[in-house]
């Protein structure tokens, strides 16, 4: 008999014994719902199925039915633990003794009252919401339509309009770099950008920078920089192909 | 003696007794002798003696309708006679499918409440959340205040709803606890027994 094979069919859980531990110790089953009681009754059952005392299977069951316990028992009395190891033996048999007794109680009234439900089963009466309070008339001082009509007139005026111009920014349009570009470039095979764009403002410069950008994409130029920050070299498209074609000619 | 039942009066506690009748027939709750008199206009003296009356007029027995003394209050019913027939029409919603647990943590809440939920789990052995939440939406219990302290547990108290599903005028009518289960000693001695069975 395999003890982790055991099945359980409790309230909380249905499956193998060893998937409860599992759930158990991954926090994903809280083990106060679990009726550690019901996995008891369950091994005893399949024991006495079998007819026959396993030992070792027995062993097993105990230590983890123990564990179980002291898990369950430690987390429903989180503040307590302490407490009760503090306590003589004498004096932890005795409020062990008056937490039974308590539960004791507990459990005799409750069987008084369902002893009591069940004598006042043939009792029907009519259920329904709290009647309805008495309605409180609410008194408003009298009102003039027209002081209403005064107030509304001044929400409704037209708010004066709010000035943009702090947002505003100059952005100059893309294209007129790229017509002073490609002039440049009918003109001289090579420029220097930060040379070109000296004494812009810096929307100006970023705007050339995509311009040059649009060229590069477009196949227009070839761009250069030694080193970060270094100047960047602009050179006509056609150059760097004659220079490759200068190449190819030679290794071959 | 038996007072007949007359459909005309002249006495006042009569005319009293017909006022109170048409209150009971109206309210779903029941209305306690001091609400009967502020909707009544008359005194509470006069309006016990006139609910004497309507009690001996709508008793088990007498009429289908009884009037009942129940959660602090007056309300009236259908007489026990006819339970079946209205079992046949009516829910009972409310006491319907109440499990084991749920008496115990409702007996709990009724002899200890207020009560918080972790103090029913310490005596129950078992968490309380799902039970207590049960009780709640059945109307059986009802959150009374917070344990002292900051972030303290919400406490829980029986309703009169309870009180009226289980046919008590109030929670003094439930049986003392003393009188209910074994005393702590004699669990102690049954303990006992057993460890001094156990071999050494």
């Amino acid at each position: 008999m395999i003890v982790r094979e055991l099945e359980l069919d409790l309230d909380a859980f249905e499956g193998p014994f060893d998937l409860l531990l599992t759930l158990v110790l991954k926090e994903e089953l809280d083990l106060a719902e679990v009726d550690v009681a019901g996995i008891v009754v369950a091994f005893v059952e399949r024991l006495a199925e079998r007819g026959e005392l396993d030992l070792e299977a027995c062993g097993e069951f105990l230590v983890l039915v123990a564990a179980l316990l002291e898990l369950k028992a430690r987390g429903l009395f989180p503040d307590e633990e302490a407490e009760l190891a503090d306590l003589e033996p004498e004096e932890a048999a005795e409020e062990l003794a008056r937490r039974l007794a308590e539960y004791r109680r507990a459990k005799e009234a409750a069987a008084w009252l369902a002893e009591r439900l069940e004598g006042e089963g043939n009792r029907f009466f009519r259920l329904g919401p709290a009647p309805l309070a008495p309605k409180v008339e609410r008194r408003l001082a009298d009102q003039e339509p027209e002081s209403l009509a005064v107030a509304l007139r001044l929400l409704a005026a037209e708010p004066p309009s709010v000035s943009l111009a702090h947002l505003e920014l100059r952005f100059p349009p893309v294209s007129q770099f790229l017509e002073r570009f490609r002039a440049l470039l009918s003109r001289r095979r090579v420029f220097d950008l930060d040379a070109e764009v000296e004494g812009m403002s810096r929307i100006e410069q970023a705007v050339a920078f995509l311009a040059l950008l649009e060229l590069r994409r477009s196949d227009e130029v070839a761009l250069e920089q030694g080193a970060p920050f270094a100047p960047i070299r602009v050179s006509r498209a056609e150059a760097v192909d004659e220079r490759r074609d200068e190449w190819i000619a030679r290794s071959a | 003696m038996d007072r007949p039942l007359r459909l005309i009066t002249a006495s006042p506690v009569d005319r009293l007794a017909m006022t109170l009748e048409a209150l009971l027939v109206v309210a779903s709750q029941p209305l306690s002798a001091e609400d009967l008199a502020v909707a009544a206009d008359d005194d509470v003296e006069r309006v016990e003696t006139a609910l004497r009356l309507v009690a001996d007029r709508f008793a088990e027995g007498r009429s289908g309708i009884v009037l009942e003394h129940v959660a602090g209050g007056w309300a009236f019913r259908a007489s026990r006679e006819a339970a079946e027939a209205c079992g046949r029409l009516f829910e009972r919603p409310i006491e319907r499918g109440l499990s084991a647990p749920a008496l115990e943590t409702l007996a709990i809440v009724a002899y200890l409440g207020p009560v918080s939920r972790p103090e029913i789990a310490r005596i129950r052995g078992v968490a309380a959340d799902s039970v207590v939440s049960g009780l709640l939406e059945r109307g059986l219990i009802a959150e009374a205040g917070r344990e002292d302290g900051a972030g303290g547990a919400i406490r829980y108290r029986t309703t009169p709803l309870f009180e009226r599903v289980f046919g008590l005028e109030s929670l003094s009518q439930l049986p003392r606890l003393d009188d209910l289960g074994e005393s702590t000693d004699e669990i102690r001695t049954r303990l006992e027994t057993v460890a001094e069975r156990r071999p050494a």
